[in-house]
């Protein structure tokens, strides 16, 4: 039989800082859930508002190199299908956002740390877009990336990331779709727009490759992630399913891949890449890739700007309550 | 669909037949324009939700522009395609009013032109979608209840703002002085309007004029703010295509990739 909420809670109650850890630990080992209210230990909820922080804040940040091409879409399709996408990551910022509120964070203070630098986002934000090529790349290399990583954590163990998660996947499968529509338009185009995709491609390659973080070796936070069923599997596991998912999607548009090193391992039936560029990696989440500054900047800018207007909405939010309480 | 092929083919004179197709292309030019405009603001909104609403605002506009120039194209093959007409065209043949490409400035200048734009078409839509042409009719039916929730979402950040903060009232009142000489233009039929007014009847401008000027009355009044005094019109007029600077500036912007690759699909 399934304990019940309030039982569990007397029973915690009870207990010894380490038996509390424990129990928690045998939940997760039982892959049960867990929910807002649950006990849990601190370390997790730690790693939890980091992991999701991240995360919405690279929804947030993300919108703007895609935003970027809003105004110069080739066609009105492509135009309504943009802005739609960006406002979907909009969505997505905001549904992760209230996520983080169940942990007891406000979305206020999270996004402070997003502007005052303390906190990440995914690097690859940190890319420019330069060609309309850039926004098919994103959709299919970018986006393709992320619903490899949410797929697994639509089965974590927090419940409200998890939910979060399952949503949000259902999107990106439409936004990844439609990248590869429009790689796979370029590809069979005029010559200027197959070399449009093959520049774009080179470009994006090596950074969605390390979007899936540092090899298992070396990421220090992997191994209690995995404890605390927050991730289920390693970043060479996730990165190596990418890899071979999308090697043969690259022939089939005609795209070659930037790595003269690459080979199908006929053994272990894995395609081989050669050595990721990983000083490049520290450059960027040191603050020193092509756009760091430029994002930042960009969303402090809108913050800064969108100051007076938020608080004239709760100033009238403030006087429409007084005039309904006199009433 | 049919019988928007009917009304064209029935048209008497190629005179009305031209001014429908002017009519439908302010129409049309005025969603794209206004649509892009807001689009700019995508990523850069002062909440969240707003730059999901602004987005979503930007969004209905396209669709109405979009959905219009194919109308065009249905009826006249020589349009060539709704591509080509928002790609292609240069700004001397855009017919959007002046008031959709005055650039976004602050969040209350955005509101602001919103509001004006949006009070005129609910206005119009509410006569059109009663009118004898079917094309206009069936359009502007469907148009309405975007442009009744943009209204109400403009009409509430009027509120806000006016009877906000000192800040943000006098930014909402320095816009609405400042898109005010934009305003005579809406409300002054075209001439495309004009012909198809005395031929079918198509709507009653002094009723919309009057509804507009009564809600822009109520609306700034409830907000604390006030009517401007001036009736100075601007000099510009998009629909006889006298632009401002502003227009080619963004179909600069928003034609560049397209007219980079002339045969290209995307």
């Amino acid at each position: 039989m399934v304990e019940g909420h309030f039982g569990r809670t007397t029973r915690i109650r009870a207990m010894s800082e380490e038996q509390r850890t424990k129990d928690f630990l045998s939940r997760i080992d039982a892959k049960e859930t867990i929910e807002p209210k649950e006990w849990m230990p601190e370390r997790y909820r730690e790693q939890l508002v980091r992991m999701m922080s991240q995360h919405a804040h690279s929804e947030i940040v993300g919108m703007l190199p895609e935003g970027n091409w809003i105004t110069r879409a080739p066609s009105l399709r492509r135009k309504i299908a943009l802005i739609a996408k960006v406002q979907d990551e909009a969505g997505h910022g905001h549904y992760i956002y209230s996520a983080v509120e169940t942990l007891g964070v406000s979305r206020e203070e999270v996004y402070r740390k997003l502007l005052d630098g303390s906190a990440k986002y995914s690097h690859i934000f940190n890319y420019p877009t330069t060609s309309w090529a850039d926004i098919g790349m994103i959709g299919w290399l970018v986006d393709g990336a992320a619903i490899i990583n949410q797929t697994m954590l639509a089965r974590c163990s927090y419940g409200p990331y998890a939910r979060a998660m399952l949503r949000i996947c259902k999107e990106e499968n439409f936004h990844k779709k439609q990248g590869m529509e429009i790689v796979s338009r370029l590809c069979r185009g005029t010559a200027a727009q197959k070399a449009m995709a093959q520049e774009s491609f080179d470009r994006w390659w090596w950074p969605t490759l390390m979007m899936f973080g540092l090899p298992d070796e070396k990421s220090k936070n992997t191994a209690e992630l995995m404890q605390f069923g927050i991730k289920l599997r390693s970043n060479d596991e996730l990165r190596q399913r990418f890899i071979d998912m999308n090697v043969k999607q690259a022939q089939e548009f005609g795209l070659t891949i930037p790595d003269p090193d690459l080979y199908f391992d006929e053994d272990s039936g894995h395609w081989q890449i050669g050595p990721i560029p990983w000083e490049e990696f520290f450059e960027v989440l040191k603050g020193n890739g092509p756009c760091n500054r430029e994002r930042l900047d960009a969303k402090i800018r809108a913050h800064e700007e969108g100051r007076w207007v938020r608080e004239a909405a709760s100033a009238f939010a403030e006087k429409r309550a007084k005039r309904r309480a006199k009433q | 669909m049919t019988s928007n092929r009917v009304e064209h083919g029935g048209a008497a004179h190629t005179s009305s037949r031209k001014a429908l197709d002017h009519f439908v292309l302010e129409i049309a030019d005025d969603a794209l324009v206004l649509g892009h405009r807001l689009s700019e603001w995508c990523g850069h909104g002062p909440t969240i939700e707003e730059d999901i609403a602004l987005s979503n605002i930007s969004l209905d506009h396209l669709g109405q522009a979009q959905c219009l120039y194919e109308l065009l194209v249905e009826n006249d093959a020589n349009y060539g395609s709704a591509d080509k007409l928002a790609f292609f065209r240069d700004s001397f043949e855009f017919r959007n009013c002046i008031l959709v490409e005055q650039e976004n400035g602050d969040f209350a200048q955005t509101i602001v032109r919103q509001v004006y734009f949006s009070a005129y078409y609910y206005f119009l839509y509410e006569q059109l979608s009663s009118c004898p042409i079917s094309l206009l009719s069936d359009f502007a039916a469907k148009a309405r209840k975007e442009v009744s929730y943009h209204l109400r979402h403009a009409g509430e950040w009027i509120l806000r703002l006016g009877d906000g903060t000192t800040e943000s009232k006098a930014r909402a009142q320095a816009a609405i002085v400042q898109l005010w000489p934009f305003v005579e233009e809406l409300l002054a039929p075209s001439e495309a309007a004009s012909i198809l007014i005395a031929e079918s009847q198509v709507f009653e401008p002094s009723t919309v004029s009057s509804a507009y000027k009564q809600y822009l009355e109520t609306l700034l009044s409830e907000a604390t703010l006030e009517v401007p005094s001036s009736t100075a019109a601007s000099p510009l007029n998009g629909r006889q295509l006298k632009h401002s600077e502003h227009l080619s500036q963004l179909l600069s912007v928003m034609q560049s990739t397209a007219r980079a690759h002339p045969d290209a699909l995307w």
